[in-house]
């Protein structure tokens, strides 16, 4: 989607600000929602679908919001989306069903396990063989799909060189949809920056970004 | 831990359009709203109370930049885990015990007298938390994630780092799973120093490469 959050390139936005020493959560709200929104989102819908949701913010609110806002947008519009949660209960806090299936919550004892184990998206199945491989000449696609996708504008139509074959990963471009984890080659293609940028570039930099398979073209 | 960054240039006025100071009436409304989302939750037997408390404890104080400092520092001692940090990251930072979440698949780049890495997600936040923790606010704000792409240097001056033309600046945009730590260069003088003392100088603004490693005075 071409949303406001694909902002690589933009100039606008002025001198970055940074915090000293600048606490883990800045209230307790923030806290809330970072466990929250980790805990519920795999019971909910795929990590790919919760950044979806945040790009499906509205755009003057996104821009315009803190961080954890918009971890609470994404979980609240799935939460509704799933069932999970009813729209009337966001803003009472007062049940209108219980929940459709038995459910026992994870003990704190999992924790551990699932910080140390994490979600791996390398997968063994799917397109294993790549197209590509390091050193091809390839040209980013110029797709602009109206959902997720985890290819920047910036990058799209540029011509860059394969300089490493990650493997087989999920694609976001369907996992965010329902549309299956659809597994295919993953790269990091270097792009220099004059490609990217043009005549204001420093002629010596470069950019390396993870493309799947599906944003790729050989390049003539 | 060193906080001497020399962030000369945030001494500016911060852009009033990207003030994000919530009010205490907006920081109000958002407890409420939380708390609500958070027992609906509960009730509903999605989450629990103490498991929620667990993982937001395990965030806040068991990881942070000091594991990916003893990565750094493991690093310059050794030369042969170095190697396997360059071509197999995940499983050298796991052998000092670190890895999972956001952080599965790793990616260790290397900065040189002629190469300079800087790490950012232009689309959202992705950082690798196994050894750096949860990003900082400036690492997820639209000034950064914007400009670091289309001009790195100026990035880089205001964080206090100049670099010769002659330096190459590679900078990597995290748009997948993998996650991206920089290996920063070893301060001069510092032969004598062991790999614990040299942990302690690895800040994380090194490893996401927007400082050097300096020794403290």
């Amino acid at each position: 989607m071409n949303g406001v959050h694909d902002m690589g390139g933009m100039t606008c936005f002025g001198p970055i600000v940074c915090e000293e020493n600048e606490p883990i959560f800045h209230a307790p709200w923030e806290r809330r929602v970072f466990a929250m929104a980790m805990l519920a989102m795999g019971q909910v819908d795929t990590l790919d679908a919760f950044r979806h949701a945040v790009e499906r913010m509205d755009p003057l609110h996104y821009l315009s919001s803190t961080y954890y806002e918009h971890w609470l947008a994404a979980l609240e519009a799935l939460a509704v989306e799933k069932g999970i949660l009813a729209e009337e209960e966001l803003t009472t806090g007062v049940p209108t069903s219980a929940s459709s299936s038995a459910r026992t919550p994870l003990p704190p004892e999992a924790i551990p396990a699932i910080v140390q184990h994490g979600a791996p998206c390398s997968r063994e199945t799917g397109r294993v063989v790549p197209r590509f491989k390091p050193g091809d000449h390839v040209v980013a696609r110029n797709l602009n799909p109206s959902g997720h996708t985890r290819l920047p504008r910036y990058v799209r139509g540029k011509r860059g060189v394969i300089d490493r074959v990650h493997g087989t990963f999920v694609y976001p471009d369907t996992n965010a949809h329902g549309s299956g984890e659809q597994p295919q080659p993953l790269y990091s293609v270097r792009f220099a920056a004059a490609e990217l940028w043009g005549p204001t570039a420093a002629g010596r930099d470069s950019l390396y970004i993870d493309l799947w398979e599906d944003y790729l073209e050989n390049a003539e | 831990m060193s906080t001497e960054h020399d962030h000369s240039s945030h001494e500016a006025e911060p852009d009033p359009r990207l003030e994000k100071r919530l009010s205490p009436e907006q920081t109000q409304a958002l407890e409420a709203r939380v708390k609500a989302i958070e027992s609906l939750l509960i009730t509903k037997g999605l989450v629990s109370a103490d498991t929620l408390k667990k993982l937001a404890e395990t965030y806040e104080h068991d990881l942070g930049p000091m594991n990916g400092a003893k990565v750094v520092a493991r690093a310059w001692v050794n030369p042969a885990y170095k190697q396997q940090l360059l071509t197999n990251a995940t499983a050298a930072i796991g052998e000092l015990g670190f890895g999972g979440l956001q952080g599965e698949h790793m990616v260790v780049v290397e900065n040189t007298p002629q190469v300079h890495n800087i790490v950012v997600c232009t689309l959202c936040s992705c950082y690798p938390w196994p050894v750096l923790g949860l990003p900082p606010t400036w690492y997820k704000s639209a000034p950064y994630r914007s400009r670091t792409v289309i001009d790195p240097r100026s990035v880089l001056r205001e964080f206090g780092v100049e670099l010769a033309d002659s330096v190459e600046v590679r900078v990597w945009d995290s748009s997948a799973e993998i996650r991206y730590m920089v290996l920063p260069e070893r301060p001069p003088d510092t032969e004598h120093m062991g790999e614990e003392e040299l942990a302690k100088l690895v800040t994380r603004d090194a490893m996401i490469g927007v400082a050097r490693v300096k020794v403290n005075r």
